[in-house]
């Protein structure tokens, strides 16, 4: 008698689609190995959206948290699973051409501040990329001030650390992540001067209105969006749209902030500056996906109007064999669509059936969350006009001060215009956060400066990193050491793992 | 010469030399790059100009004639306006001097084996004892079993240092095409006349295969076969330090590695510092073609041989590391001249790991054998009918294009 090798999956990235990934690939019988830089699974779960609207509605996130406490209960008690927190993957390894499978990972494991790291490598049957977004914000003059958050780091220090930001915030930017931030900022007791959404009721209507069987499908995120505008009327709030904030000014911190009234397509109604005292200001453009890994394990991406994300089958199979992702990797849709994205990805790529009934109730509840996801792209759109309020000296890049005015210069040369070249002559996007904040716009103002020159080999793209993590040379020049409860490619061991 | 059409295929650092020197000597020059200028191997390397790593023989005396061309070459651009003053300042040319290290007994016999014959060569290499060591990079390891100095070594930022050296040629009457492929030769009566691109036909007098790794493709479509090969190479970065390392630091085995035709992996610890603060760590050859898939445990090599020489950094974190082919020939000697077997195309290439800093003496070379005068140094040795070039040549000889 043959007993079936369960199929070994491993999942990077325990949010909500990560983690509904481990738990379905566990329940279509593999052996999971779930990866996470953190200590705990979540991800940034309360920060994500549609969820983050729940974060400030306490029996909502109540409600939340147990659906959640139990599948990270039942995922890291299966005797199946090896949790792996605080480990992070630094690089992928492509099999050579004629050979199929998935990347081998190259792990370290241990806190990232810590001495003791080590490195490992992980050869599974199936990879499954659950990395998430984090924050675009769009640069202004004077946005490197301190006193400037992101929309998602300041709702992280409210709610994480009941931190008080300010006794005068400004909320700024666009997209529905500006009230549960503004609420989570009222709640830890910060004073927010104003929320300020940069399209017009024009273009947020004509986004929310549209297609409205879409929004029933969601039903209950127009309710929420419903109690943090009350949230915002009873602390007496002001919610302006077709505004934004488009300088911060300030010896050595945050002290004023100017804001002005915007065309549909973000440029600056002259006239229309205001100037009001703020000592903090937090700004939000939506989310960017975190490419590097599937860009390091060769995955196609798809060009949407919101920026590039990973290309998925219906099963969400990427172009590369035995890689799948889930999540905000594919679209930024919220952590409804992420968990129901997950669970498919983790069905089938722990060897479940395509055909199950259940596996077709999540793709249509996944395509419910897509659609959403539209529907908020086309509500918060980035106006094209946005690089108006740059100045020459802003700042384009905080980690190398990069102003804008060498970004021109390094474009309109036409013997140094090819991205890479550019890049290495401004030094935008080589500073320690390695173009995560600043890549998408770097390589936005250098198409539209430079008319979209020809590029190198390979092509220098914003989210392109070979080492998607800081590695120190010890940890690197050491070989890797064996990862305990992964003998290659043997049934699992009957122990849980902590 | 003047109105004579040169076409040169490829606008990286060797390129945009040969494109520069030529518009000044009155050629009518076209640069064609299938992608962007400089946007390949030339910025994917570490910015060498170095005399230390070669024994005496041709590709020092090219290494000699460039290392003194490069500040007049950066002073004639700076002088010549001020966006090349600009242009020059981004070179960031840095006459800091190189130190070899070696970590064994064995290795301290051939450096100073290998020294002695470079000193009869003018190459000036001083002995460095520990103190003066201590004192010239004071994070070196102390387990070192001999040590030179050889003040002529320099860095520049490649990028940059094409850039400079296009935008030169531009301003002086050269054009750039770029995102144009060649896809073949036009040819009359065996003699090349212009080349097939994916931005249509051009025509011209000359054309200089200056493809880097590339030209041995390039060569074949021209109907002119060259054995120019990738060899890859990978470079680590760390976040910006202090100041730590203060010349180019490299230990005695890399010139073996430079020199060595193994197809397999090579690695030895190459270390500097750039105006940024961050190290550079190198260098490592393979010969896979132009797979440029990641491959962790040659990135874990260079960084252990690095350790080697300085153990101090092995907190410092790496943000991110990058890979380049460099053009290698099997006899390790640039091509540089005309093809006999297709005249009107020349051969610009082969300068393996030493491109950026071979550049401009190069093209002083290819600008004085395409004028018919008298050459600094004798480019006999690096003429294309030699056999480790035409190794490859299966189907010498043009093919008539449409």
């Amino acid at each position: 008698m043959t007993t079936r090798v369960p199929r070994h999956v491993a999942v990077v990235g325990a949010g909500p689609a990560g983690l509904a990934a481990a738990d379905a690939a566990l329940g279509a019988g593999a052996r999971v190995t779930l990866i996470d830089s953190a200590e705990q699974p979540g991800g940034q779960y309360h920060r994500m959206l549609p969820d983050a609207y729940d974060a400030a509605h306490p029996e909502r996130l109540q409600h939340g948290w147990h659906a959640f406490d139990r599948r990270r209960r039942r995922v890291l008690a299966h005797p199946h699973c090896t949790w792996l927190p605080e480990t992070t993957v630094w690089a992928l390894e492509r099999p050579a051409p004629e050979e199929t499978g998935p990347p081998r990972l190259h792990l370290l494991r241990g806190p990232a501040d810590g001495a003791g790291r080590t490195r490992h490598t992980l050869d599974p049957d199936a990879l499954l990329l659950a990395v998430g977004a984090h924050d675009r914000v769009l640069p202004f003059p004077g946005w490197e001030l301190p006193g400037v958050f992101t929309a998602g780091a300041a709702q992280a220090l409210a709610k994480g650390e009941r931190v008080v930001v300010g006794d005068h915030v400004t909320v700024a930017g666009s997209g529905p992540f500006l009230l549960p931030v503004a609420a989570a900022l009222l709640e830890a007791g910060s004073r927010v001067s104003a929320v300020l959404e940069a399209n017009p009721p024009s273009t947020v209507a004509r986004g929310w209105s549209r297609r409205p069987w879409e929004l029933a499908a969601q039903a209950g995120k127009t309710g929420e969006l419903a109690i943090y505008t009350s949230a915002l009327l009873r602390h007496r709030v002001p919610y302006r749209t077709g505004r934004t904030v488009i300088e911060a000014r300030g010896d050595g911190r945050v002290e004023e902030v100017v804001s002005a009234r915007l065309r549909p397509d973000w440029s600056v109604v002259p006239g229309s500056e205001h100037t009001t005292a703020a000592d903090a200001l937090c700004v939000t453009h939506g989310f960017s996906p975190q490419l590097e890994l599937p860009l390091a394990a060769g995955c196609a991406l798809r060009t949407t109007a919101a920026g590039p994300f990973v290309d998925t089958d219906d099963d969400q199979r990427t172009s590369r064999p035995e890689v799948y992702a889930a999540g905000e990797i594919t679209g930024i849709a919220g952590a409804p669509a992420a968990r129901a994205e997950g669970a498919v990805a983790g069905w089938i790529a722990g060897g479940g059936d395509p055909a199950a009934p259940a596996v077709r109730r999540l793709r249509r509840s996944r395509d419910q969350g897509r659609a959403f996801a539209e529907r908020l792209a086309r509500a918060h759109p980035i106006g094209a006009a946005w690089p108006g309020w740059l100045r020459p000296e802003t700042v384009i890049c905080r980690c190398e001060e990069t102003d804008y005015a060498s970004l021109c210069r390094a474009a309109c040369d036409p013997a140094g215009a090819s991205p890479r070249v550019a890049k290495l002559a401004t030094r935008a996007g080589l500073g320690p956060c390695q173009a995560r904040v600043c890549g998408p716009t770097v390589a936005e103002l250098h198409t539209r400066l430079s008319g979209d020159p020809a590029d190198g080999l390979p092509v220098a793209g914003p989210h392109r990193r070979p080492i998607a993590q800081p590695i120190r040379l010890g940890e690197l020049a050491a070989p890797p050491e064996p990862l305990p409860h992964h003998a290659p490619r043997t049934p699992p061991k009957k122990e849980s793992s902590s | 010469m003047y109105g004579t059409r040169v076409t040169v295929l490829g606008a990286g650092i060797v390129g945009a030399a040969c494109a520069r020197e030529l518009a000044q000597a009155g050629f009518d020059v076209t640069v064609v790059d299938r992608g962007g200028a400089a946007a390949a191997t030339t910025s994917h390397g570490e910015g060498n100009v170095l005399v230390s790593d070669k024994g005496p023989g041709p590709e020092l005396q090219l290494a000699q004639l460039s290392r003194r061309l490069w500040p007049e070459v950066l002073a004639a651009i700076a002088e010549g306006s001020a966006r090349g003053a600009e242009a020059a300042a981004a070179v960031e040319w840095e006459p800091k001097g190189g130190i070899v290290v070696a970590t064994t007994e064995a290795g301290a016999r051939e450096l100073s084996a290998f020294a002695a014959a470079q000193r009869t060569a003018s190459v000036r290499a001083d002995v460095l004892d520990a103190d003066a060591l201590a004192d010239a990079e004071p994070f070196v390891t102390r387990d070192h079993t001999a040590a030179l100095h050889y003040p002529d070594d320099a860095q520049v930022q490649p990028a940059a240092a094409a850039t400079a050296l296009l935008a030169d040629a531009l301003a002086t009457g050269a054009t750039l095409r770029t995102g144009c492929e060649v896809l073949g030769a036009l040819t009359r009566g065996g003699r090349l006349t212009g080349i097939h691109t994916t931005a249509g036909r051009l025509g011209t007098d000359l054309c200089i295969n200056a493809a880097g790794p590339w030209s041995g493709d390039l060569a074949a479509r021209l109907g002119a076969p060259v054995d120019v090969r990738p060899r890859r190479g990978d470079v680590l970065v760390t976040t910006p330090l202090p100041p730590t390392v203060f010349h180019k630091v490299y230990d005695a085995d890399y010139v073996g590695a430079v020199g060595s035709s193994s197809e397999d992996l090579q690695t030895s610890a190459v270390v500097e510092s750039t105006r940024a603060g961050s190290v550079l760590l190198g260098s490592s050859r393979r010969r896979v073609g132009f797979d440029d898939r990641l491959r962790p445990d040659v990135l874990s090599a260079v960084a252990a041989k690095a350790l080697r020489l300085f153990p101090g950094l092995a907190g410092v974190p790496v943000m991110r590391a990058y890979g380049g082919f460099r053009p290698y020939v099997p006899d390790h000697l640039p091509v540089i001249g005309p093809d006999p077997r297709l005249p009107g195309l020349w051969h610009v290439s082969g300068h393996e790991g030493a491109g950026i800093g071979l550049s401009v003496g190069t093209a002083r070379l290819v600008r004085h054998l395409m004028l018919g005068r008298p050459t600094e140094i004798d480019p006999a040795p690096f003429r294309v009918d030699r056999p480790a070039v035409l190794n490859a040549a299966a189907h010498p000889g043009s093919e008539e294009t449409v």
